[in-house]
């Protein structure tokens, strides 16, 4: 099926004067008038024309020639090819501020027309590639409605290729608007104003996506602007043959225009300027409100009184004074919180302090913990507290003299005077019932039904569990088999052989010994081992196909809260747990709720034992990570419940197969097992008056409204928190946020985590625009757009995306930037990229209702996020790109990263993606030999073998170079990515593209032009 | 009368069997006036070095409702090759196999001295015996020691083809699978919960597993049995695994607080024994061992909870009806029981503690299913070590005594029939024409079932005579009783013990005297005591107490000669003089059927070796005290002894012959001349 999503471009007339007033006529999603006339030119607007969008898709003939649309007439034409041979990209500096200019220009034939423009930033003018909304109605773009994958089928499809050239896209091209508006003193002139170019000359058009296999490279060189709308159309089409493919491919000589991509904002660019401008160096945290480098960037980071971002990100970094201001702006106010998150060791670790029996010092009122926000008064005798303004007195233990400034004289000894982040340890008040916590416990329990058996993993698991286990902290651990009835071991050191005990009351499940499943390794080791070596064979003449799932987890919790310890749950786990027990699941993967009101329900557990679960597990300390290897449905959305509010992780290995995804789970169950982690911890987070947190997104629970609750946290799992006022802020006092997070270390040890953030207030709306974080914003959107999946329909939620984005971009315009046009594209500085991020995000598999999309892969990653910091969810969105065969051997530096677009590929280059979940090396079909021989160790591209997960140890330096840069990508990562070798025009590579998500989604999604076009188009409406 | 002493001697030798009255009245109003029902003791397995079994199948009566065996007493055709059935009276014709019988060719079953014989039948697969330990782990350590060590030698004296299986319990249950290697393998229950025999089945995975997976390999159709028999293995097989796995047997691990009882889980353990064997060897001969050192205090059949603060149920207690867990426990026991003896099989109690250990809930585990009940102060003494060695003494042959599995089928001539039965036997309900309809002990059928029995193993079985007044039996008429005792011998065969005996009738009017010489004083003391004690379970005591009185008082007027209203003329002839006395003993014993203690009075004149020589002939083994005048154990003998001097009456007597012994019991001489009061009495 092919679906033409997007589909032509609307001619753009160049001479037509004007253009630039006249509105984008597409964005409009769902606009239900484009449904019916999918190709026509879109007759020219009014200046501010956008009340025309509705209709402004007269079903007008499609132009005869690429260029003939004389004026914005746009059309939602079948036909997605049409080039924009637009203007270069133009990387100048710009200000802070890079508003669109619009181009009143009829046509930019190069960038360089736009600088007659006298407005400022870039702009993008005359964004009539109303085609957008066309493809926005394809099937996977929910919001745009009821636009039926048919009606864009382009059933009559021309055959003539200059009928397949319908509407020839307007788009302004004046990508270099250098002129920021004043550039902000504050923010270095970092990025490159990115524009969507103008008005587009007549030429240009948007190219469709090159048809897969077909000499896409070669025609289309990356930086030729290719990137036409991708169209799922065009692809799908493929190999069938779009009729007009090759007559397009043959004519982009002709002088239609189109959008350049490379005139539309580059997230690459913005990562490399932050990169430029910011990387290396160090990062002191000395100033409230400052925004950090993004999460991209490499920098040392010096804790001087603030938490360091690596701990906390915000959506931005200056509050609105008052909750109109927030309301008007619409920009969420949330903080990412990952307290847990690895510090660098050339940056200095926590200190803990230790008040002894006192314990921490806190203001009475509120309960804040001691920090640099305390003021103290008096002498030194009392102290304000910064959150709650309550004066408390100094207890006399704590008692010091303060300086000429008033400051105490042993603030830089005290880490809870002069740092953002530091450790108290806790007393018992702080403790279960009063008493030191034991140390906590690691139970591994193993599925060892036949599938698993049969395939090995049965005793993959057991020998590496012997090796790893010697690595261990010291930790208690303790090991349960299961099929359909659980084997619990006795491995106490005494024995001379490991004692099996079988409950098979599945029902009402309990832990059947006490001294001996808990063991302390070296001291069990022999018996351990003796056990480990067994349990394969020990069940290797089984036939069980039946599992049970959740008394699985109900007896590793009663095994830790019979050890009244805390600890963790390894789960080797592989199918729908069908046995007669509790938790147990049917089979009820049914597609015909995908794109229905009802397709929150796949999302949601198919039973509320596991929610009960869960809770009774936080209740225990019971965190539970499971590793998942299924190879059908196995309703991740219940099984994955438990692990997402434990705290714990879950790591799916679809069809598991020894030779090509042992490494993978390997590295994934080292690096789980060695992870740092606290473990039954509760946070909460405190904030100075004028507002609080209100909602809380994560792998949390959460009994009351402000203590959020973990089974275990550990340095990956993030905490999004989101913020609304109660009263006005102060500009002078700023706003003030306290993370204290209470937990239990691995050693068993009762600590309190206090990470205090200030941030600025601003009545000035262009105070609070200059000081986003767009990846901050993106991890705060997914997270809270993942949370709605479950209770309302994607269809709401894609549009509410939709609009916030339109919202938050019309009121900086409309507030905040220059007068211009009102086609005129203008976007902030600092949310240069949301555009296209948003689109990923919209993009991703869980908003996307498609029949073709696991239901446990959208409940997978769904998951996944939900738990995601910001670098995490930024490369997830965003996957990096990076053109292998640049590579300097000479060099230690990763090479520059290109935008994922298929334009960007080229058939000479070898490329290697990754977003943090997979990893593909895309090898062009004319690969250099000498890197194919350097990499593969094998003479050309067709004696590569693309079924290996690992590249081979050739003693050369590609290889070494290459591996290296993998392993520099995979440092870090939460999970370990499984690298897929794509051969250009190879059936894998349908995969592949789905993760250039710059351009048309295979199953949907719209490409990153056109999504811009659509938020343009909401922009111009709202603004009017 | 020595002849008649010799006589009963010789019958018992022979047949196992003791009649209460040995010529028996002839109308069942006479019967009636006898006080003393027309009864039998009857050992089943009575040892016989001299019987060898017959190789071959009884002759049965061909009458569907009669099928009695052949016997001596019935009317043979040697000519005609026919037989008269003594009982129904159906003519018969031999089987082929009998063609060569003649007056002087006749088959064992026919002589006179075969009153009791035995066939041993060839049919049917024979499976091993099997001994399931249940073995509870909240004993102190030096208990677990000598209990472990007991088990572990026990397994030598195991026939070598035997299965054995091991059970062990505290907080929770283990079902140990013996035939692991490398690593010791159990089924753990939760000791709280109630499953059904089903449950039970499915959990220990003895259900056959689903049939698709078979279908694919029909190579292993004898798949299943494998599986049903992980826990049950041949001793020989599994004997060091088992020693080691015994060895290796810890106190159950669940800590106990301070003022708590530990947790045991009893009743989960039997309950989950019986269902083992239930779905694994129905109708096999099989022997559940229970081992305990407490009360169950958990789970169904738990007797008392877990806080020590509050008591076990006393006497005072259960006859308020404050004993909590009682009647559930009760409950739940007997449910056990029942659904053992179906099996055919036998539960014993071994229960060594200081304290009580619930066996009063438990009772009808043993009871119902033919099993041993013993009780101890600890399993670290000889009385247990000795007792459950002896269990597997051999007799003459070679042979364990014990076996299984055992119906009890009796045919009685027209003018007798069955009232019942008391022993460790439950009735298999089978209705017949010489079943009576006034039930004495287990009635209403001429069939029971004894799961587990040795050749000591006795039942009082009762008759009615129901011959009317009016219709005299001819002079020198003889009845018939027949007992077909069907059972798994220890060396695994199917057995069948027949015993016919005849006894004769005698009208009472004229022959009053020969009916009273012929009275078994031992007999009839031991069968009242037996009705006495069965009435206790559902009576009320003193109603049980009362009625015991009014038997005597009525068998003294009955046979007494005396006086009215002049007590110092009563006399009773020498058969009826020991009587009276048992039955104050027993009395005092209460409803608890304890024969064990009966030999202390002895014990007290005979001198050590006498007691050791009575200790190696009992079983259980008796408890064994050596204490001395004025010692603290001196209250068990105090205690059993006639207490003529009592604080009551000390200063009375005036004499200073004794320590007074502290009852309110009455001395033997006060009863007796009470007694004699009462039956001279016209008042009664």
């Amino acid at each position: 099926m092919s679906q033409q999503g997007y589909v032509a471009t609307p001619p753009y007339s160049q001479p037509q004067p004007g253009i630039g007033l006249s509105p984008p006529h597409y964005g409009h999603y769902g606009d239900p008038s484009h449904t019916a006339s999918p190709t026509g030119m879109m007759k020219p607007a009014g200046p501010l024309g956008v009340t025309a969008t509705g209709g402004m898709l007269p079903p007008g003939p499609p132009p005869p020639g690429p260029h003939q649309f004389g004026q914005n007439g746009a059309h939602a034409a079948s036909h997605p090819q049409q080039r924009f041979p637009g203007p270069p990209p133009v990387n100048s500096v710009a200000s802070s501020y890079v508003p669109y200019q619009p181009s009143a220009q009829s046509s930019y034939p190069s960038p360089m027309s736009t600088s007659s423009v006298t407005q400022l930033g870039s702009q993008l003018s005359a964004m009539q590639i109303n085609s957008y909304g066309s493809s926005m109605a394809s099937p996977s773009q929910g919001p745009p409605g009821p636009l039926s994958a048919t009606s864009l089928q382009t059933p009559p499809r021309p055959p003539q290729p200059s009928i397949l050239l319908p509407g020839s896209q307007v788009l302004p091209p004046p990508p270099a608007t250098l002129n920021g508006p004043g550039a902000s003193p504050l923010l270095p002139p970092m990025y490159r104003p990115d524009g969507l170019s103008g008005p587009a000359p007549p030429n240009s058009q948007y190219q469709p996506p090159p048809l897969p296999g077909q000499a896409l490279g070669a025609r289309y060189p990356p930086q030729q602007a290719n990137s036409g709308p991708q169209m799922a159309g065009a692809q799908l089409s493929y190999p069938g043959g779009f009729p007009g493919g090759p007559a397009q491919l043959a004519g982009p000589p002709q002088p239609q225009k189109k959008l350049d991509p490379d005139s539309v904002p580059s997230p690459i660019q913005v990562i490399e300027n932050d990169r430029a401008s910011r990387g290396g160096q160090v990062y002191a945290t000395n100033t409230r409100g400052q925004i950090p480098p993004l999460v991209t960037t490499d920098c040392i980071i010096q804790d001087q009184g603030n938490a360091s971002p690596r701990f906390i990100r915000c959506t931005t970094y200056c509050f609105p004074c008052t909750s109109d201001m927030a309301k008007q702006a619409q920009i969420p106010l949330a903080a990412v919180i990952k307290p847990f998150a690895t510090i660098p060791s050339n940056e200095s670790p926590l200190y803990l302090v230790n008040h002894g029996e006192s314990g921490p010092v806190r203001c009475n009122r509120c309960k804040a913990y001691m920090c640099p926000f305390m003021q103290f008064i008096e002498g030194g005798r009392r102290y304000q507290c910064g959150f709650c303004n309550c004066v408390n007195d100094v207890p006399p233990f704590y008692f010091q003299h303060l300086d000429h400034i008033g400051r105490r004289l042993d603030h830089y000894e005290k880490p809870e005077l002069s740092l953002g982040s530091y450790e108290y340890v806790a007393t018992l008040d702080y403790c279960r019932k009063n008493k030191p916590p034991n140390p906590p416990a690691f139970i591994f329990m193993i599925d060892v039904s036949y599938s698993n058996i049969k395939n090995g993993l049965v005793k993959l698991i057991c020998e590496e569990l012997k090796t790893m286990l010697e690595k261990l902290p010291k930790i208690r651990v303790g090991f349960i088999t299961y099929n359909k009835v659980l084997h619990f071991f006795n491995v106490k050191s005494n024995l001379a052989q490991p004692q099996m005990m079988v409950v098979t009351d599945v029902g009402e499940v309990f832990v059947p010994l006490l001294d001996g499943f808990l063991v302390n390794y070296q001291e069990s080791q022999s018996v351990i081992h003796n056990l480990l070596d067994q349990i394969p064979d020990m069940f290797a003449d089984s036939n069980e196909n039946e599992t049970v799932f959740a008394p699985v987890i109900q007896a590793g919790m009663e095994a830790l809260k019979a050890a009244d310890c805390p600890g963790k749950l390894f789960i080797f786990h592989s199918s729908l747990p069908t046995a007669e027990a509790p938790g147990k699941l049917k089979n009820r993967d049914d597609k015909k709720l995908v794109n229905t009101d009802k397709e929150k329900i796949l999302f949601q557990p198919q039973t509320n034992v596991y929610d009960s679960l869960a809770k009774d597990c936080v209740a225990h300390g019971c965190s539970v990570t499971l590793f998942l290897f299924p190879s059908q449905y196995v309703d991740v959305a219940s099984l994955g419940l438990v692990p997402q509010l434990t705290g714990g992780t879950l790591y799916k290995y679809n069809n598991f197969q020894m030779h090509l995804d042992r490494q993978q789970f390997l590295n994934d169950l080292r690096n789980d097992i060695e992870k740092k982690i606290g473990f039954d911890a509760i946070m909460r987070v405190r904030t100075s008056t004028g507002f609080r947190a209100t909602d809380f997104f994560g792998g949390i629970l959460m009994n009351n409204t402000t203590d959020v609750e973990m089974a275990a946290i550990d340095c990956d799992k993030a905490v999004t928190v989101e913020f609304k006022h109660d009263d006005k802020l102060s500009e002078d006092t700023g706003a003030l946020i306290q993370c204290a997070v209470l937990y239990t270390t691995i050693s068993g040890q009762r600590r309190l985590r206090i990470h205090n953030l200030g941030l600025n207030c601003s009545s000035q709306l262009a105070d609070l625009y200059k000081s986003c974080e767009t990846d901050a914003l993106i991890n705060f959107f997914a997270k809270s757009a993942f949370k709605a999946v479950l209770h309302q329909p994607l269809k709401v939620i894609r549009e509410i995306l939709v609009n916030q984005t339109a919202h938050m971009l019309a009121c900086y315009r409309k507030n905040c930037a220059s007068p211009s046009a009102a086609s005129q594209l203008i976007l902030p500085d600092s949310m240069k990229v949301l555009p296209v991020y948003m689109n990923c995000l919209l993009k991703n598999c869980v908003l996307l209702s498609r029949p073709e999309i696991s239901t446990d892969e959208r409940a997978y990653q769904r998951q996944l996020v939900m738990a995601m910091g910001v670098a995490d969810s930024q490369l997830f969105f965003y996957p990096q790109l990076l053109p292998i065969h640049t590579l300097d051997v000479k060099s230690t530096m990763l090479p520059a990263a290109v935008r994922c677009s298929e334009s960007r590929l080229s058939e000479e280059g070898i490329f290697l993606l990754a977003n943090g979940l997979h990893m593909f090396l895309w090898l062009g079909v004319s690969s250099p030999p000498e890197l194919i021989q350097g990499i593969f160790n094998v003479p050309s591209f067709a004696h590569i073998n693309t079924d290996m997960t690992l590249l081979p140890e050739v003693g050369n330096p590609y290889s070494q170079q290459l591996r290296m840069i993998m392993g520099i990508i995979q440092q870090k990562r939460p999970y370990s990515m499984k690298l897929t070798i794509v051969k250009q025009r190879e059936q894998p590579e349908m995969v592949f593209r789905q993760f250039l998500v710059e351009d048309k989604g295979l199953y949907g999604g719209s490409s990153y032009v056109d999504f811009l076009c659509c938020v343009h188009k909401e922009i111009c409406q709202l603004l009017n | 009368m020595a002849t008649y002493l010799e006589f009963i001697q010789q019958n018992e030798e022979r047949d196992g069997v003791r009649f209460s009255w040995n010529v028996w009245p002839s109308s069942r109003l006479e019967a009636t006036r006898m006080v003393v029902p027309l009864a039998c003791l009857l050992t089943p397995l009575k040892e016989r070095p001299d019987l060898p079994p017959v190789q071959y199948e009884p002759v049965l009566c061909s009458r569907p409702t009669c099928k009695a065996v052949l016997n001596p007493l019935c009317q043979v055709d040697y000519r005609a090759k026919l037989w008269a059935c003594n009982f129904c009276f159906q003519r018969n014709q031999f089987p082929p196999a009998y063609g060569g019988i003649s007056e002087v060719n006749q088959p064992a079953e026919l002589m006179p001295q075969f009153s009791t014989i035995e066939y041993m039948i060839q049919r049917g697969a024979q499976s091993p015996l099997i001994f399931l330990y249940v073995v509870d782990t909240c004993l102190e350590e030096d208990d677990l020691q000598a209990l472990k060590e007991s088990l572990q030698m026990s397994l030598s004296l195991l026939p070598p083809d035997a299965l054995v299986g091991l059970i062990t319990f505290g907080r929770m249950v283990q079902v140990h699978e013996l035939s692991c290697e490398g690593i010791s393998k159990s089924y753990v229950f939760r000791g709280t919960k109630d499953l059904t025999a089903k449950q039970i089945q499915d959990m220990l995975g003895l259900t056959k597993p689903a049939m698709p997976m078979q279908q694919a390999r029909p190579v292993q159709p004898q798949e299943h049995p494998c599986a049903s028999t992980r826990f049950l293995q041949p001793v020989h097989k599994i004997d060091m695994n088992l020693t080691d796995l015994l060895g290796e047997l810890q106190r159950d691990p669940w800590p106990v607080t301070q003022g708590k009882r530990p947790l045991r889980s009893t009743g989960v353990a039997l309950s989950i024994a019986v269902g083992l064997l239930e779905g694994t060897f129905p109708n096999t001969g099989a022997r559940i061992m229970l081992f305990t050192g407490g009360p169950p205090t958990q789970g169904p059949g738990m007797v008392v909870g877990d806080e020590l603060k509050i008591p076990i149920r006393s006497w005072h207690d259960i006859e308020k009806d404050n004993a909590r867990f009682m009647k559930k426990a009760t409950k739940h026991y007997e449910m056990l029981a029942n659904r053992t003896a179906a099996n055919g099989h036998c539960i014993d109690i071994y229960a060594c503690a200081l304290d009580q250990t619930g066996l009063l809930e438990m009772k009808c585990c043993a009871n119902l299913t033919g099993g041993y009940m013993v009780m101890g102060d600890s399993f670290n003494t000889s009385l247990f070590k000795q007792t459950f060695q002896r269990i597997f003494t051999k007799d003459f042959n070679g042979d364990f005594r014990m076996a299984f599995g055992a119906t009890l089928d009796i045919k009685t001539s027209r003018e007798l029939k069955i009232a019942g039965a008391i022993g460790p036997c439950v009735s298999l309900n089978v209705k017949g024409p010489c079943v009576s309809e006034n039930e004495l002990g287990v009635g209403g059928t001429s069939q029971w079932k004894i799961c587990g029995l040795d050749p000591t193993s006795t039942l009082g079985i009762y008759f009615e005579v129901v011959n009317q007044h009016n219709a005299p039996i001819p002079q020198g008429g003889r009845g018939a009783i027949q007992f077909v005792t069907h059972y798994q011998h220890s060396s695994t065969q199917r057995r069948i013990r027949v015993t016919t005996i005849a006894r004769n009738w005698a009208d009472v009017q004229s022959q009053l005297r020969h009916i009273e010489a012929a009275f078994d004083q031992e007999a009839a003391a031991v069968l009242m005591a037996r009705l006495g004690v069965f009435r206790a379970e559902s009576e009320e005591g003193p109603d049980v107490l009362r009625w015991l009185d009014r038997q005597l008082i009525r068998l003294c007027q009955k046979f007494g000669q005396y006086n009215k209203e002049d007590p110092t003329s009563f006399r009773l002839s020498d058969s009826f003089s020991l009587y009276p006395q048992t039955i104050a003993q027993w009395r005092k014993a209460g409803y608890q059927d304890m024969p064990e203690y009966e030999n202390f009075k002895h014990l007290l004149q005979a001198p050590l070796d006498d007691a050791q020589e009575i200790l190696q002939a009992r079983f259980p083994m008796p408890r064994y005290i050596n204490t001395e005048h004025g010692g603290s154990q001196a209250r068990f003998l105090l205690s059993k002894v006639n207490p003529s001097q009592t604080h009551n009456n000390l200063y009375a007597w005036g004499q200073e012959t004794g320590a007074p012994i502290l009852t309110d019991d009455v001395s033997l001489q006060v009863f007796m001349d009470h007694l004699k009061k009462l039956a001279v009495s016209s008042a009664c």
